[in-house]
């Protein structure tokens, strides 16, 4: 993965794919204590202690598609070279966390990259689905949420092409605005 | 100062869509439109899917064919990312391997616009994801 918004739209699929209703992203840049804290929480079917063990393994998947499962083990690589640490926490039933800590100052922590277009392709591909989304730096946090743009669209769909565009340059002049890294 | 997109921007986007939706006469159901998915899993977005999937959404909406793109998982052809699935209406689903912009623009002009075929179609007994 060539950046860190790659890595939250291969995220953010899991989270899809255990059936979420609510899926929750934040970002917060801490370059004081040298964290770069990304966590992505659903309210999905949750895995077992078992499962969680092992969705690191590349060799491991849920999928029958194909036999590898590399989004999460590719996410883990990235954090820990740069000293930071990755977990998942988890409950059947109940819903996954992935807390990812780069560390912010570190040569090898990922350009951030689209952030924007990532989180308006996937609130539009599922329509179904609320996301929420921070992002902290020391200037301000910014908040996207699709529940707020839905009641304002009313009976618009939000996978319209010209609102994709506006979520775009919402959340891009957003993150401009308060200097994201 | 250039201005920031505010949420109050809504506004003027949702009168935009509705003036041109009302000229569609809102007659149209998903069935009635293209459907295309986009594969997007870690072998689709590692090959550049992303890119794809907003050429394509802008690129129909320019052309005005309407339709609905959405993401789906891995169908399984990691060695043909990015992929994409097209169905027009009333016809079965048709998946394109390899494809980047130019391929994609290739597909709207001859197969989504004329229903000619292209090189580039995988060859299944197709299975959707959700059937597998």
């Amino acid at each position: 993965m060539k950046d860190l918004a790659s890595h939250i739209l291969d995220i953010l699929q899991n989270s899809v794919t255990a059936g979420s209703s609510l899926i929750e992203v934040s970002i917060d840049e801490l370059p004081v204590s040298d964290k770069y804290v990304l966590r992505i929480v659903d309210d999905g079917k949750g895995m077992d202690a078992e499962t969680i063990k092992q969705v690191t393994d590349p060799f491991f998947t849920t999928r029958t598609t194909r036999k590898v499962g590399l989004g999460l083990p590719l996410l883990k690589q990235n954090v820990e070279r740069t000293g930071g640490s990755f977990a998942i926490h988890s409950q059947l039933g109940k819903g996954t966390e992935v807390v990812a800590e780069f560390g912010f100052n570190h040569l090898d922590r990922l350009p951030t990259g689209d952030i924007a277009g990532t989180l308006a392709l996937t609130a539009s591909s599922y329509p179904e689905i609320d996301f929420f989304y921070t992002h902290t730096t020391s200037i301000a946090t910014f908040v996207f949420d699709t529940i707020e743009i839905k009641e304002k669209l009313e009976s618009i769909p939000i996978n319209d092409p010209e609102v994709i565009n506006f979520m775009k340059d919402l959340i891009r002049d957003n993150l401009t605005s308060i200097k994201a890294s | 100062m250039t201005k920031i997109t505010s949420l109050a921007d809504l506004k003027n986007i949702k009168a935009s869509v509705e003036a041109k939706m009302s000229l569609r006469e809102r007659s149209e159901t998903p069935d009635s439109m293209v459907q295309i998915r986009v594969a997007m899993a870690t072998c689709g977005i590692a090959s550049g899917a992303k890119i794809v999937m907003d050429y394509l959404i802008n690129e129909l909406d320019k052309r005005s064919i309407p339709a609905i793109v959405t993401q789906t998982g891995c169908m399984g052809y990691c060695y043909a990312e990015p992929t994409i699935e097209v169905t027009r209406p009333g016809q079965q689903p048709l998946v394109f391997g390899y494809v980047d912009s130019k391929k994609a623009d290739q597909i709207i002009e001859k197969y989504i616009k004329n229903g000619e075929l292209l090189d580039g179609i995988i060859p299944v007994n197709y299975e959707n994801i959700e059937g597998k």
